[in-house]
């Protein structure tokens, strides 16, 4: 078991090439700092995986979850990443707020500020919304998904998964299958995996697959099928019913018919294929329950990463010379 | 009336091809001559190194009353209008109540004779209440001086009311100008759909939203012999509608704003609501052959669709945000900046699209400077250099993108009917 001064010591400070006070999409980030992500999440998967499951280095600071979406798993996801590092927690959901009395969204983010925040977590259905706050808040905001445009923690943790996994993202196929045209999940993967040197396959119906991703550097395909065996890791994408103004396919069934990774489909994959799945899964749909729960998937693995992550991500943030030194920054 | 006596400018009319330094004197309100001498009679304004233009007309301008008087007012919104050069303007009739009444267009017409500082012109709502089930009582507001009619901020949805509205507004020779999107087509969309709102994630807006109405209400204007002016035309297909059109003698006009000539749909990676319009800004492809439709004629003219929302309703979230930006008081400096200054249009051809050609379309009898014309007159510095100040704004609202901007050219002198609205140097700015 490894003591956590030793740990303290490990993690180290903050290095300075580190100058980022948001963290608002891979799409910004270097290679270099997604790396740096990764590295210290890596640390504190093993306090997690350790006794004590705790490492006090954010006393004192507090982070709110301000949800404007709903949302279980990466609400509580970052509310224990806070608590595991010893800072305090605070939850606002849109539900019980003030929104419904006419009050803006920077107006309800500004007065849950004045409270005393150090780090804002937002989710919002309306992309751009935390780069709004960011622009009108002094404290850190993370974006925890906003629409469909960037979900930066659930592809830090997808990355950190195939990482943890096969050393390295350098030469690997990956394939995003689904609902790419909805899913920010896909767009933050596709940065983190191109900068890291991975090679990406975005593949669905013609109807949430445009011609046009391949401008952003990845392949694009119609058919799961013909690239089942060429693929290192399968990302399913959960079909976001709730974003589709008109449906894009027939019937769920007739997606199922073409998309879901079933155990024929893994047959024909490579042997040491890697199964992921952002989640919440429609059993069934994007994934049957046999190889979601097999020895290819690293579904669960994916959740305990996520909590590293955001750790990694919290003390980046709260730790940096520049929230720090100069106390407040602009 | 005092007379007016603008000496050495240089004179650029459209309408009477004109283009030379002269005199030019106003007596009761009315152009009274050229090349006229100073007789100490008149008060004299020196415009040397200055042009001389007939009053700026836009006929795309959201005044916003009656209803909306958060957003401006008639007297803000016509006050924005002479700081921006213009003399004339149209106002769009998504009011609250719409301007589908008489009773309406009396209002706003005495309103703006009691409180405006320029020329009001009215748009009535083409069908009642703006639904697009039952054409407006077109007759009566004609009476009541109605000179165009739109459902503006909607589009005229079903073909066979627009084919009536068509058939009936000829009995009046009054044009139907619509917002052309198919609303099917556009769903919730915040921004162009391309490559820009792929990377966002927003909800978009394809091109063809606006390619397919466009090609319909052409088809309909031929079929029924109508007049149809297309409002804010903004896609590569559009144009190419038009220009067809134009060919086979359809009777169509159309015009652009300053905005889908001069954006892209890439300003909206800052997610700033000041860049989200309807339509909203397109790729380069699509402003490159905008720039050709105004040069080869395509695009008759210029209007900004002038759309001022409050504060707090631009600072929302993206898709909660409404549509539209403030245009009165930068359109003219945007005009010189990205159309006469690169050289795309001489100064003449340019004047002509916010003078002359959007009087003809909606027959007013205006943009001209001709002997006996109505003494609608804009003096501009064509060289002069600004930075667009939100804050100085007329308008009640300050929604523009072009914040911080430079531009050039700048209207110095604005006479409306003979009397001065405005005088720059006198400005506490």
């Amino acid at each position: 078991m490894t003591t956590e001064s030793a740990i303290l010591e490990e993690l180290g400070e903050v290095p300075a090439f580190w100058m980022r006070r948001h963290l608002l999409g891979l799409e910004e980030l270097s290679a270099e700092e997604i790396t740096l992500i990764l590295d210290k999440a890596a640390i504190f998967r093993r306090v997690l995986d350790s006794h004590g499951r705790k490492i006090v280095t954010l006393a004192g600071k507090t982070c709110c979850n301000l949800f404007f979406e709903n949302s279980t798993r990466t609400k509580t996801s970052f509310a224990l990443a806070a608590r595991r590092l010893g800072a305090d927690t605070l939850d606002f959901s849109a539900s019980n707020s003030s929104l419904s009395k006419g009050e803006t969204f920077i107006d309800t983010a500004r007065n849950i500020e004045a409270m005393g925040i150090d780090a804002m977590i937002v989710r919002h259905q309306t992309p751009g919304s935390p780069h709004l706050l960011s622009q009108n808040l002094r404290c850190s905001v993370i974006n925890a998904g906003d629409g469909a445009h960037e979900h930066p923690t659930q592809g830090l943790l997808d990355i950190m998964t195939i990482r943890q996994r096969r050393g390295s993202l350098k030469g690997l196929t990956v394939a995003l299958v689904g609902d790419i045209l909805f899913s920010r999940t896909a767009r933050s993967n596709i940065w983190g995996l191109k900068k890291l040197g991975a090679h990406v396959i975005v593949c669905g119906p013609s109807t949430l697959v445009s011609p046009r991703w391949a401008e952003l550097g990845v392949e694009y395909c119609y058919s799961l099928d013909d690239i089942l065996p060429r693929v290192d890791v399968l990302n399913l994408l959960r079909i976001q019913f709730e974003r589709q103004a008109t449906r894009p396919f027939p019937s769920v069934r007739e997606y199922a018919h073409l998309y879901t990774m079933d155990s024929e489909r893994l047959a024909r994959t490579k042997p040491d294929v890697l199964i992921l799945a952002p989640g919440p899964i429609n059993r069934g749909v994007e994934v049957t329950p046999d190889v979601a729960d097999g020895p290819q998937s690293a579904i669960l693995d994916q959740v305990t990463n996520g909590v590293a992550v955001r750790m990694a991500v919290l003390w980046l943030l709260c730790k940096n010379k520049m929230t720090n030194d100069e106390g407040v920054p602009n | 009336m005092p007379k007016l006596l603008i000496t050495n400018g240089r004179v650029i009319d459209p309408s009477q091809n004109m283009d030379r330094v002269t005199n030019l004197l106003v007596v009761d309100g009315r152009i009274a001559a050229y090349d006229a001498q100073s007789d100490g009679s008149a008060e004299v304004i020196d415009a040397t190194g200055w042009i001389v233009a007939p009053g700026l007309i836009d006929i795309h301008v959201h005044l916003r009353e009656p209803g909306f008087e958060d957003a401006e007012t008639i007297a803000t919104g016509t006050a924005a209008a002479v700081n921006g050069g213009f003399t004339s303007v149209a106002c769009m009739p998504n009011t609250d109540p719409p301007i589908d009444t008489q009773g309406t267009v009396e209002l706003i017409r005495q309103t703006a004779v009691e409180k405006g500082l320029c020329n009001v012109f009215v748009v009535a709502c083409v069908s009642q209440n703006r639904e697009g089930k039952q054409l407006a009582e077109i007759a009566q507001l004609v009476e009541a001086g109605a000179v165009g009619f739109s459902d503006d901020g909607s589009p005229v949805h079903d073909a066979e009311l627009m084919r009536r509205a068509f058939e009936y507004c000829k009995m009046f020779d009054k044009p139907v100008m619509n917002h052309a999107e198919v609303c099917e087509l556009s769903q919730k969309g915040v921004m162009h759909e391309g490559l820009v709102s792929l990377v966002l994630g927003l909800a978009a807006i394809p091109a063809a939203a606006e390619d397919v109405m466009i090609s319909r209400d052409i088809s309909l204007a031929e079929a029924t012999g109508g007049r149809l002016h297309v409002m804010h035309v903004s896609t590569v297909n559009g144009v190419e509608a038009l220009r067809r059109a134009k060919l086979r003698g359809v009777r169509v006009t159309a015009e652009v704003t300053p905005h889908h000539f001069t954006l892209t749909d890439d300003c909206l990676r800052t997610f700033d609501s000041n860049y989200k319009m309807n339509p909203p800004l397109r790729g380069q492809e699509h402003v490159e052959t905008i720039i050709a439709g105004l040069k080869d004629g395509t695009i008759d003219c210029i209007a900004c669709d002038h759309a001022p929302h409050p504060k707090e309703k631009k600072m929302q979230e993206l898709d909660q945000a409404p549509f539209g930006i403030v245009g009165l008081e930068t359109s003219l400096g945007l005009v010189v900046t990205r159309l006469i200054a690169p050289g795309h249009l001489d100064w003449s051809t340019a004047l002509a699209k916010m003078t002359i050609n959007p009087a003809r379309i909606l027959k007013l009898n205006k943009g001209t400077l001709q002997i006996g014309a109505a003494a609608d007159i804009t003096v501009i510095d064509p060289d002069v250099r600004w930075q667009v100040d939100p804050a100085k704004l007329r308008s009640k609202s300050s929604n523009t993108p072009f914040a911080g901007w430079e531009l050039q050219g700048r209207a110095e002198i604005v006479v409306v009917g003979g009397v001065v609205k405005l005088r720059r140097n006198a400005l506490p700015y």
